[in-house]
Protein backbone atom coordinates (compact mmCIF):
# COMPACT_ATOMS: atom_id res chain seq x y z
CA UNK A 1 0.00 0.00 0.00
CA UNK A 2 2.81 2.39 0.89
CA UNK A 3 4.41 1.76 -2.46
CA UNK A 4 1.15 2.57 -4.26
CA UNK A 5 0.72 5.78 -2.28
CA UNK A 6 4.29 6.85 -3.02
CA UNK A 7 3.83 6.14 -6.73
CA UNK A 8 0.62 8.19 -6.70
CA UNK A 9 2.40 11.12 -5.05
CA UNK A 10 5.21 10.75 -7.54
CA UNK A 11 2.83 10.93 -10.53
CA UNK A 12 1.14 14.05 -9.15
CA UNK A 13 4.48 15.69 -8.33
CA UNK A 14 5.81 14.93 -11.82
CA UNK A 15 2.69 16.45 -13.41
CA UNK A 16 3.00 19.61 -11.31
CA UNK A 17 6.73 19.84 -12.11
CA UNK A 18 5.92 19.53 -15.83
CA UNK A 19 3.36 22.36 -15.64
CA UNK A 20 5.83 24.49 -13.71
CA UNK A 21 8.53 23.90 -16.32
CA UNK A 22 6.19 24.61 -19.25
CA UNK A 23 5.25 27.97 -17.71
CA UNK A 24 8.72 28.95 -16.47
CA UNK A 25 10.35 28.39 -19.83
CA UNK A 26 7.62 30.34 -21.60
CA UNK A 27 6.37 27.35 -23.63
CA UNK A 28 2.87 28.11 -22.37
CA UNK A 29 1.90 31.79 -22.26
CA UNK A 30 1.04 33.30 -18.84
CA UNK A 31 -2.36 34.44 -20.14
CA UNK A 32 -3.22 30.79 -20.85
CA UNK A 33 -1.77 29.12 -17.80
CA UNK A 34 0.15 30.37 -14.77
CA UNK A 35 2.80 28.31 -13.05
CA UNK A 36 1.56 26.18 -10.13
CA UNK A 37 3.92 28.04 -7.78
CA UNK A 38 2.24 31.30 -8.79
CA UNK A 39 -1.23 29.78 -8.33
CA UNK A 40 -0.31 28.88 -4.76
CA UNK A 41 1.27 32.28 -4.14
CA UNK A 42 -1.77 34.14 -5.49
CA UNK A 43 -4.12 31.95 -3.46
CA UNK A 44 -2.19 32.71 -0.26
CA UNK A 45 -2.32 36.43 -1.10
CA UNK A 46 -6.07 36.25 -1.76
CA UNK A 47 -6.70 34.46 1.51
CA UNK A 48 -4.51 36.88 3.47
CA UNK A 49 -6.24 39.87 1.90
CA UNK A 50 -9.60 38.37 2.87
CA UNK A 51 -10.77 38.31 -0.75
CA UNK A 52 -12.11 34.75 -0.85
CA UNK A 53 -13.68 34.35 2.58
CA UNK A 54 -17.18 35.51 1.65
CA UNK A 55 -17.34 33.58 -1.60
CA UNK A 56 -15.95 30.44 0.03
CA UNK A 57 -18.40 30.68 2.93
CA UNK A 58 -21.32 31.14 0.56
CA UNK A 59 -20.29 28.14 -1.55
CA UNK A 60 -19.72 26.05 1.57
CA UNK A 61 -23.22 26.83 2.85
CA UNK A 62 -24.77 26.05 -0.53
CA UNK A 63 -22.87 22.77 -0.96
CA UNK A 64 -23.63 21.72 2.61
CA UNK A 65 -27.31 22.55 2.12
CA UNK A 66 -27.50 20.65 -1.18
CA UNK A 67 -25.59 17.69 0.29
CA UNK A 68 -27.73 17.35 3.41
CA UNK A 69 -30.92 17.83 1.41
CA UNK A 70 -29.83 15.19 -1.12
CA UNK A 71 -29.08 12.69 1.65
CA UNK A 72 -32.39 13.27 3.45
CA UNK A 73 -34.41 13.18 0.22
CA UNK A 74 -32.40 10.32 -1.27
CA UNK A 75 -32.73 8.05 1.75
CA UNK A 76 -36.46 8.81 2.16
CA UNK A 77 -37.29 8.36 -1.52
CA UNK A 78 -35.07 5.26 -1.75
CA UNK A 79 -36.78 3.69 1.25
CA UNK A 80 -40.25 4.34 -0.17
CA UNK A 81 -39.32 2.97 -3.60
CA UNK A 82 -37.73 -0.09 -1.98
CA UNK A 83 -40.86 -0.73 0.06
CA UNK A 84 -43.23 -0.64 -2.94
CA UNK A 85 -42.08 -3.12 -5.62
CA UNK A 86 -44.62 -1.86 -8.14
CA UNK A 87 -43.37 1.72 -7.79
CA UNK A 88 -39.82 0.44 -8.10
CA UNK A 89 -40.53 -1.32 -11.38
CA UNK A 90 -42.15 1.87 -12.63
CA UNK A 91 -39.38 4.32 -11.70
CA UNK A 92 -36.27 2.15 -12.14
CA UNK A 93 -35.68 3.25 -15.77
CA UNK A 94 -36.02 6.90 -14.74
CA UNK A 95 -33.46 6.49 -11.96
CA UNK A 96 -30.85 4.81 -14.11
CA UNK A 97 -31.22 7.34 -16.94
CA UNK A 98 -31.24 10.39 -14.65
CA UNK A 99 -27.62 11.15 -15.46
CA UNK A 100 -28.52 11.55 -19.11
CA UNK A 101 -30.58 14.59 -18.09
CA UNK A 102 -28.49 17.79 -18.04
CA UNK A 103 -29.89 19.02 -14.73
CA UNK A 104 -28.81 22.59 -15.47
CA UNK A 105 -31.64 22.99 -17.95
CA UNK A 106 -33.85 23.19 -14.86
CA UNK A 107 -31.82 26.02 -13.37
CA UNK A 108 -33.99 28.81 -14.84
CA UNK A 109 -37.00 27.04 -13.41
CA UNK A 110 -35.44 26.97 -9.93
CA UNK A 111 -34.63 30.67 -10.21
CA UNK A 112 -38.21 31.42 -11.25
CA UNK A 113 -39.51 29.35 -8.33
CA UNK A 114 -37.04 30.33 -5.62
CA UNK A 115 -35.72 33.73 -6.66
CA UNK A 116 -32.13 34.79 -7.33
CA UNK A 117 -30.55 33.77 -4.03
CA UNK A 118 -28.70 30.78 -2.57
CA UNK A 119 -31.88 28.69 -2.71
CA UNK A 120 -31.86 27.80 -6.44
CA UNK A 121 -28.20 26.82 -6.15
CA UNK A 122 -28.95 24.54 -3.23
CA UNK A 123 -31.84 23.16 -5.28
CA UNK A 124 -29.70 22.48 -8.36
CA UNK A 125 -27.02 20.80 -6.20
CA UNK A 126 -29.61 18.63 -4.45
CA UNK A 127 -31.31 17.91 -7.78
CA UNK A 128 -28.04 16.55 -9.18
CA UNK A 129 -27.07 14.63 -6.05
CA UNK A 130 -30.34 13.06 -4.90
CA UNK A 131 -30.60 10.27 -7.52
CA UNK A 132 -27.20 8.86 -6.49
CA UNK A 133 -28.42 8.66 -2.91
CA UNK A 134 -31.74 7.09 -3.98
CA UNK A 135 -29.95 4.38 -5.97
CA UNK A 136 -27.47 3.74 -3.14
CA UNK A 137 -30.30 3.49 -0.61
CA UNK A 138 -32.24 0.98 -2.72
CA UNK A 139 -29.14 -1.10 -3.30
CA UNK A 140 -28.21 -0.93 0.39
CA UNK A 141 -31.68 -2.09 1.45
CA UNK A 142 -31.50 -4.89 -1.14
CA UNK A 143 -28.33 -6.11 0.50
CA UNK A 144 -29.75 -6.48 3.99
CA UNK A 145 -29.90 -10.29 4.27
CA UNK A 146 -33.40 -11.61 4.87
CA UNK A 147 -32.10 -13.75 7.72
CA UNK A 148 -31.07 -10.61 9.65
CA UNK A 149 -34.65 -9.34 9.52
CA UNK A 150 -35.69 -12.69 10.96
CA UNK A 151 -33.07 -12.36 13.71
CA UNK A 152 -34.59 -8.97 14.52
CA UNK A 153 -37.99 -10.58 14.87
CA UNK A 154 -36.61 -13.31 17.12
CA UNK A 155 -35.26 -10.50 19.31
CA UNK A 156 -38.74 -8.98 19.15
CA UNK A 157 -37.46 -5.70 17.74
CA UNK A 158 -39.92 -3.15 16.42
CA UNK A 159 -39.60 -1.18 13.18
CA UNK A 160 -37.38 1.61 14.51
CA UNK A 161 -35.10 -0.69 16.49
CA UNK A 162 -34.69 -2.93 13.46
CA UNK A 163 -33.90 0.10 11.33
CA UNK A 164 -31.32 1.40 13.77
CA UNK A 165 -29.63 -1.81 14.84
CA UNK A 166 -29.99 -4.06 11.78
CA UNK A 167 -31.02 -2.29 8.58
CA UNK A 168 -28.80 0.80 8.72
CA UNK A 169 -25.57 -0.91 9.80
CA UNK A 170 -26.17 -3.66 7.28
CA UNK A 171 -26.82 -1.21 4.43
CA UNK A 172 -24.00 1.12 5.48
CA UNK A 173 -21.43 0.18 2.82
CA UNK A 174 -23.86 1.05 -0.01
CA UNK A 175 -25.15 4.12 1.79
CA UNK A 176 -21.62 5.41 2.15
CA UNK A 177 -21.01 5.06 -1.57
CA UNK A 178 -24.14 7.17 -2.04
CA UNK A 179 -22.87 9.78 0.42
CA UNK A 180 -19.58 10.13 -1.45
CA UNK A 181 -21.34 10.46 -4.81
CA UNK A 182 -23.90 12.86 -3.36
CA UNK A 183 -21.13 15.16 -2.15
CA UNK A 184 -19.42 15.11 -5.54
CA UNK A 185 -22.64 15.86 -7.44
CA UNK A 186 -23.73 18.55 -4.97
CA UNK A 187 -20.34 20.23 -5.24
CA UNK A 188 -20.33 20.11 -9.04
CA UNK A 189 -23.94 21.31 -9.20
CA UNK A 190 -23.37 24.29 -6.92
CA UNK A 191 -20.09 25.44 -8.48
CA UNK A 192 -21.47 25.11 -11.99
CA UNK A 193 -24.65 26.91 -10.98
CA UNK A 194 -22.60 29.79 -9.57
CA UNK A 195 -20.76 29.96 -12.89
CA UNK A 196 -23.93 30.42 -14.88
CA UNK A 197 -25.92 32.85 -12.83
CA UNK A 198 -25.05 34.05 -9.37
CA UNK A 199 -23.78 37.09 -7.54
CA UNK A 200 -21.36 35.27 -5.25
CA UNK A 201 -19.62 32.04 -4.42
CA UNK A 202 -16.41 30.49 -5.68
CA UNK A 203 -17.89 29.53 -9.06
CA UNK A 204 -18.96 33.13 -9.58
CA UNK A 205 -15.54 34.41 -8.47
CA UNK A 206 -13.80 32.13 -10.97
CA UNK A 207 -16.09 33.24 -13.79
CA UNK A 208 -15.60 36.88 -12.81
CA UNK A 209 -11.80 36.52 -12.78
CA UNK A 210 -11.98 34.83 -16.16
CA UNK A 211 -14.02 37.61 -17.68
CA UNK A 212 -11.72 40.31 -16.32
CA UNK A 213 -8.54 38.53 -17.53
CA UNK A 214 -7.27 37.98 -13.99
CA UNK A 215 -5.67 34.69 -14.99
CA UNK A 216 -3.59 34.21 -11.86
CA UNK A 217 -6.62 34.81 -9.62
CA UNK A 218 -8.76 32.47 -11.71
CA UNK A 219 -6.24 29.65 -11.41
CA UNK A 220 -5.73 30.29 -7.71
CA UNK A 221 -9.48 29.95 -7.12
CA UNK A 222 -9.65 26.84 -9.32
CA UNK A 223 -6.86 25.38 -7.20
CA UNK A 224 -8.85 26.15 -4.08
CA UNK A 225 -11.98 24.42 -5.46
CA UNK A 226 -9.93 21.43 -6.56
CA UNK A 227 -8.20 21.25 -3.16
CA UNK A 228 -11.47 21.43 -1.23
CA UNK A 229 -13.07 18.75 -3.44
CA UNK A 230 -10.12 16.40 -3.06
CA UNK A 231 -9.80 17.05 0.69
CA UNK A 232 -13.48 16.39 1.44
CA UNK A 233 -13.43 13.24 -0.69
CA UNK A 234 -10.27 12.01 1.00
CA UNK A 235 -11.86 12.70 4.38
CA UNK A 236 -15.00 10.75 3.46
CA UNK A 237 -12.86 7.95 2.07
CA UNK A 238 -10.83 7.71 5.27
CA UNK A 239 -13.96 7.75 7.39
CA UNK A 240 -15.48 5.02 5.25
CA UNK A 241 -12.33 2.95 5.54
CA UNK A 242 -12.38 3.27 9.30
CA UNK A 243 -16.04 2.28 9.53
CA UNK A 244 -15.90 -0.63 7.12
CA UNK A 245 -12.32 -1.84 7.38
CA UNK A 246 -12.97 -4.91 9.46
CA UNK A 247 -16.24 -6.11 8.00
CA UNK A 248 -15.30 -6.81 4.39
CA UNK A 249 -16.27 -10.33 3.44
CA UNK B 1 -54.90 -32.50 24.83
CA UNK B 2 -51.20 -32.08 25.51
CA UNK B 3 -49.25 -34.43 27.71
CA UNK B 4 -48.31 -33.07 31.16
CA UNK B 5 -44.64 -32.68 30.21
CA UNK B 6 -45.27 -31.09 26.80
CA UNK B 7 -43.17 -27.95 26.41
CA UNK B 8 -44.59 -26.98 23.06
CA UNK B 9 -47.59 -28.38 21.24
CA UNK B 10 -48.89 -28.15 17.71
CA UNK B 11 -52.44 -29.25 16.91
CA UNK B 12 -53.75 -29.52 13.36
CA UNK B 13 -51.24 -26.95 12.16
CA UNK B 14 -51.26 -26.16 8.44
CA UNK B 15 -49.62 -23.45 6.41
CA UNK B 16 -50.85 -22.50 2.97
CA UNK B 17 -48.97 -19.68 1.26
CA UNK B 18 -50.79 -16.85 -0.50
CA UNK B 19 -49.69 -18.49 -3.76
CA UNK B 20 -51.93 -21.38 -2.61
CA UNK B 21 -48.94 -23.68 -2.15
CA UNK B 22 -49.91 -26.02 0.65
CA UNK B 23 -46.57 -26.19 2.45
CA UNK B 24 -47.34 -27.88 5.72
CA UNK B 25 -49.61 -30.18 7.60
CA UNK B 26 -51.84 -30.87 9.21
CA UNK B 27 -49.20 -31.48 11.88
CA UNK B 28 -49.71 -32.65 15.46
CA UNK B 29 -46.66 -32.66 17.70
CA UNK B 30 -45.74 -32.53 21.37
CA UNK B 31 -42.22 -31.42 22.16
CA UNK B 32 -41.43 -32.82 25.61
CA UNK B 33 -39.71 -30.71 28.21
CA UNK B 34 -35.93 -31.02 27.79
CA UNK B 35 -35.95 -33.43 24.85
CA UNK B 36 -33.79 -33.28 21.73
CA UNK B 37 -36.15 -33.61 18.79
CA UNK B 38 -35.02 -33.67 15.18
CA UNK B 39 -37.08 -33.29 12.03
CA UNK B 40 -35.92 -34.89 8.78
CA UNK B 41 -37.72 -34.80 5.46
CA UNK B 42 -37.25 -34.43 1.74
CA UNK B 43 -36.25 -31.08 0.26
CA UNK B 44 -39.08 -28.56 0.20
CA UNK B 45 -41.32 -30.63 2.49
CA UNK B 46 -42.06 -27.75 4.84
CA UNK B 47 -39.47 -28.41 7.58
CA UNK B 48 -38.46 -24.77 7.74
CA UNK B 49 -42.09 -23.71 7.59
CA UNK B 50 -42.70 -25.90 10.63
CA UNK B 51 -39.89 -24.12 12.47
CA UNK B 52 -41.21 -20.72 11.40
CA UNK B 53 -44.70 -21.30 12.75
CA UNK B 54 -43.41 -22.87 15.97
CA UNK B 55 -41.06 -19.89 16.48
CA UNK B 56 -43.94 -17.47 15.88
CA UNK B 57 -42.14 -16.03 12.83
CA UNK B 58 -45.17 -16.78 10.67
CA UNK B 59 -48.75 -17.58 11.58
CA UNK B 60 -50.27 -20.96 10.70
CA UNK B 61 -53.18 -20.98 8.26
CA UNK B 62 -55.10 -23.22 10.65
CA UNK B 63 -54.46 -25.06 13.89
CA UNK B 64 -53.02 -24.00 17.23
CA UNK B 65 -49.52 -23.73 18.65
CA UNK B 66 -48.71 -23.37 22.33
CA UNK B 67 -45.44 -22.83 24.14
CA UNK B 68 -45.37 -23.43 27.90
CA UNK B 69 -49.14 -23.56 27.84
CA UNK B 70 -49.64 -20.18 26.18
CA UNK B 71 -50.72 -19.73 22.56
CA UNK B 72 -47.92 -18.63 20.25
CA UNK B 73 -48.57 -15.26 18.65
CA UNK B 74 -45.28 -13.69 17.58
CA UNK B 75 -41.95 -14.96 18.89
CA UNK B 76 -42.48 -15.95 22.54
CA UNK B 77 -40.10 -15.05 25.34
CA UNK B 78 -37.76 -17.97 26.01
CA UNK B 79 -37.46 -19.13 22.39
CA UNK B 80 -34.12 -18.92 20.58
CA UNK B 81 -33.61 -19.57 16.88
CA UNK B 82 -30.43 -20.43 14.99
CA UNK B 83 -30.72 -20.13 11.21
CA UNK B 84 -28.97 -22.00 8.44
CA UNK B 85 -27.59 -18.85 6.84
CA UNK B 86 -24.85 -16.89 8.49
CA UNK B 87 -26.71 -14.38 10.62
CA UNK B 88 -23.77 -12.84 12.44
CA UNK B 89 -23.65 -9.05 12.38
CA UNK B 90 -20.70 -8.08 10.16
CA UNK B 91 -20.40 -4.67 11.83
CA UNK B 92 -19.98 -6.01 15.37
CA UNK B 93 -17.07 -7.97 16.78
CA UNK B 94 -17.67 -11.41 18.26
CA UNK B 95 -18.34 -10.31 21.84
CA UNK B 96 -20.68 -7.51 20.74
CA UNK B 97 -22.49 -9.97 18.48
CA UNK B 98 -22.97 -12.30 21.43
CA UNK B 99 -24.01 -9.47 23.77
CA UNK B 100 -26.53 -8.06 21.25
CA UNK B 101 -29.72 -9.53 22.73
CA UNK B 102 -28.67 -8.90 26.32
CA UNK B 103 -27.99 -5.22 25.64
CA UNK B 104 -31.34 -4.94 23.89
CA UNK B 105 -32.97 -6.44 26.97
CA UNK B 106 -31.35 -3.70 29.08
CA UNK B 107 -29.43 -6.10 31.31
CA UNK B 108 -26.79 -4.59 33.58
CA UNK B 109 -23.22 -4.52 32.28
CA UNK B 110 -21.70 -6.89 34.86
CA UNK B 111 -24.25 -9.60 34.12
CA UNK B 112 -23.81 -9.13 30.36
CA UNK B 113 -20.06 -9.52 30.77
CA UNK B 114 -20.46 -12.65 32.85
CA UNK B 115 -22.87 -14.29 30.44
CA UNK B 116 -20.91 -13.33 27.33
CA UNK B 117 -17.68 -14.66 28.81
CA UNK B 118 -19.39 -17.91 29.68
CA UNK B 119 -20.90 -18.27 26.19
CA UNK B 120 -17.61 -17.41 24.48
CA UNK B 121 -15.81 -19.99 26.58
CA UNK B 122 -18.52 -22.57 26.02
CA UNK B 123 -18.40 -22.16 22.24
CA UNK B 124 -14.58 -21.98 22.09
CA UNK B 125 -14.60 -18.36 21.01
CA UNK B 126 -12.66 -16.78 23.86
CA UNK B 127 -9.59 -16.10 21.72
CA UNK B 128 -11.72 -14.45 19.06
CA UNK B 129 -13.72 -12.09 21.28
CA UNK B 130 -12.53 -8.98 19.46
CA UNK B 131 -12.40 -10.52 15.97
CA UNK B 132 -14.98 -9.55 13.35
CA UNK B 133 -17.10 -12.18 11.57
CA UNK B 134 -15.28 -11.51 8.28
CA UNK B 135 -12.11 -12.80 9.92
CA UNK B 136 -13.72 -16.12 10.92
CA UNK B 137 -14.53 -19.34 9.08
CA UNK B 138 -18.12 -20.37 8.36
CA UNK B 139 -18.10 -22.79 11.28
CA UNK B 140 -16.81 -20.17 13.69
CA UNK B 141 -19.46 -17.69 12.54
CA UNK B 142 -22.15 -20.26 13.18
CA UNK B 143 -20.70 -20.70 16.68
CA UNK B 144 -21.07 -16.95 17.16
CA UNK B 145 -24.74 -17.21 16.17
CA UNK B 146 -25.27 -20.13 18.55
CA UNK B 147 -23.50 -18.22 21.34
CA UNK B 148 -25.73 -15.21 20.65
CA UNK B 149 -28.76 -17.46 21.13
CA UNK B 150 -27.26 -19.26 24.13
CA UNK B 151 -26.64 -16.11 26.23
CA UNK B 152 -30.34 -15.38 26.19
CA UNK B 153 -30.84 -18.66 28.09
CA UNK B 154 -33.73 -19.83 25.90
CA UNK B 155 -35.87 -22.66 27.17
CA UNK B 156 -36.70 -23.79 23.65
CA UNK B 157 -33.94 -23.70 21.02
CA UNK B 158 -34.97 -24.08 17.36
CA UNK B 159 -32.23 -24.79 14.86
CA UNK B 160 -32.89 -24.64 11.11
CA UNK B 161 -30.16 -26.74 9.45
CA UNK B 162 -27.49 -24.81 11.36
CA UNK B 163 -24.64 -26.97 10.05
CA UNK B 164 -25.93 -27.26 6.48
CA UNK B 165 -23.11 -25.18 5.05
CA UNK B 166 -20.30 -26.89 6.98
CA UNK B 167 -18.04 -29.79 6.04
CA UNK B 168 -18.68 -33.24 7.50
CA UNK B 169 -15.94 -33.22 10.17
CA UNK B 170 -16.98 -29.80 11.41
CA UNK B 171 -20.60 -30.96 11.45
CA UNK B 172 -19.77 -33.91 13.71
CA UNK B 173 -17.84 -31.71 16.12
CA UNK B 174 -20.53 -29.02 16.11
CA UNK B 175 -23.02 -31.80 16.82
CA UNK B 176 -21.02 -32.71 19.91
CA UNK B 177 -21.09 -29.12 21.05
CA UNK B 178 -24.80 -28.93 20.46
CA UNK B 179 -25.29 -32.02 22.63
CA UNK B 180 -23.16 -30.48 25.37
CA UNK B 181 -25.16 -27.25 25.16
CA UNK B 182 -28.41 -29.19 25.35
CA UNK B 183 -27.25 -31.21 28.38
CA UNK B 184 -25.92 -28.25 30.30
CA UNK B 185 -28.78 -25.84 29.65
CA UNK B 186 -31.61 -28.33 30.01
CA UNK B 187 -33.37 -26.57 27.14
CA UNK B 188 -35.75 -28.31 24.78
CA UNK B 189 -34.17 -28.52 21.33
CA UNK B 190 -35.78 -28.93 17.93
CA UNK B 191 -33.32 -29.43 15.08
CA UNK B 192 -34.31 -29.27 11.43
CA UNK B 193 -31.85 -31.19 9.29
CA UNK B 194 -31.61 -33.00 5.99
CA UNK B 195 -28.82 -35.25 7.32
CA UNK B 196 -30.19 -38.56 8.60
CA UNK B 197 -26.96 -39.40 10.46
CA UNK B 198 -27.04 -36.03 12.23
CA UNK B 199 -30.62 -36.60 13.33
CA UNK B 200 -29.87 -40.19 14.42
CA UNK B 201 -26.77 -39.20 16.36
CA UNK B 202 -28.15 -36.20 18.23
CA UNK B 203 -31.79 -36.88 18.99
CA UNK B 204 -34.03 -38.45 21.59
CA UNK B 205 -36.72 -38.64 18.92
CA UNK B 206 -36.66 -38.13 15.20
CA UNK B 207 -39.77 -37.08 13.26
CA UNK B 208 -39.80 -38.02 9.58
CA UNK B 209 -41.85 -35.76 7.34
CA UNK B 210 -43.58 -36.59 4.08
CA UNK B 211 -43.04 -34.66 0.88
CA UNK B 212 -45.09 -31.45 0.56
CA UNK B 213 -47.43 -30.77 2.26
CA UNK B 214 -45.23 -32.04 5.09
CA UNK B 215 -46.83 -34.29 7.70
CA UNK B 216 -45.14 -36.64 10.16
CA UNK B 217 -45.08 -40.17 8.75
CA UNK B 218 -42.78 -41.73 11.33
CA UNK B 219 -41.57 -40.92 14.85
CA UNK B 220 -38.44 -42.85 15.84
CA UNK B 221 -37.32 -43.02 19.49
CA UNK B 222 -33.55 -43.46 19.75
CA UNK B 223 -33.13 -44.48 23.43
CA UNK B 224 -29.65 -42.96 23.55
CA UNK B 225 -28.32 -42.08 27.01
CA UNK B 226 -28.35 -38.36 27.81
CA UNK B 227 -24.54 -38.39 28.06
CA UNK B 228 -23.71 -39.15 24.43
CA UNK B 229 -21.48 -37.80 21.72
CA UNK B 230 -20.52 -38.34 18.09
CA UNK B 231 -18.79 -41.65 18.92
CA UNK B 232 -22.29 -43.12 18.97
CA UNK B 233 -21.98 -43.45 15.18
CA UNK B 234 -19.98 -46.66 15.73
CA UNK B 235 -22.86 -48.23 17.75
CA UNK B 236 -24.69 -50.92 15.70
CA UNK B 237 -27.98 -49.39 16.85
CA UNK B 238 -26.99 -46.17 15.08
CA UNK B 239 -26.78 -48.01 11.76
CA UNK B 240 -30.15 -49.67 12.32
CA UNK B 241 -31.74 -46.35 13.22
CA UNK B 242 -30.32 -44.55 10.19
CA UNK B 243 -31.53 -47.43 7.98
CA UNK B 244 -35.01 -47.15 9.48
CA UNK B 245 -35.13 -43.40 8.89
CA UNK B 246 -34.04 -43.87 5.30
CA UNK B 247 -36.62 -46.56 4.61
CA UNK B 248 -39.31 -44.18 5.92
CA UNK B 249 -37.96 -41.34 3.87
CA UNK B 250 -36.90 -42.95 0.59
CA UNK B 251 -40.30 -43.04 -1.09
CA UNK B 252 -41.03 -39.45 0.00
CA UNK B 253 -37.69 -38.20 -1.25
CA UNK B 254 -38.32 -39.77 -4.64
CA UNK B 255 -41.71 -38.10 -4.77
CA UNK B 256 -40.03 -34.81 -3.96
CA UNK B 257 -37.72 -35.11 -6.96
CA UNK B 258 -40.60 -36.22 -9.20
CA UNK B 259 -39.86 -39.94 -9.38
CA UNK B 260 -42.21 -42.78 -8.52
CA UNK B 261 -40.97 -44.95 -5.66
Amino acid sequence: MRGVALTRLGVIAAFIALLEALCRFGIVKPLTLVAPSRMVGTLIDLIQAGDVGDDAARTAIEVAGAFVLAILLGVSIGAVIHAIPRLRRAVAPVLVSWYAVPSFVFYPLFIALLGLSEAPLIAIGAFSATPAMVVATISGLDRVPRVLRRVARVHRMGFWDTLRHITLPSALPSLFTGVKLAFAYAFIGVIAGEFILSGGGLGYAIAYAYESFETAKMYALMLLVLGVGVAVNAGLHTWEGRLLRRRQR
Amino acid sequence: MSTPTAHATLRGVTRIYPSLVHALGPVDLDLRQGEFFSVVGPSGCGKSTLLDVLAGLSAPTSGTIAFEGRPVNGVPDGVGVVFQEDSSFAWLNVQDNVAFGLRRAGMEAAEIKRRVEYALGFMGLRDFATAFPAQLSGGMRQRVCIARTLVMQPRLILLDEPFGALDQQTRLLMGDELLRLWRETGATVMLITHALDEAAMLSDRVGVMSSRPGCFIDLAVTDWPRARDSRIVSDPAFGLLTARLWSSLRAESMKAIGRVA
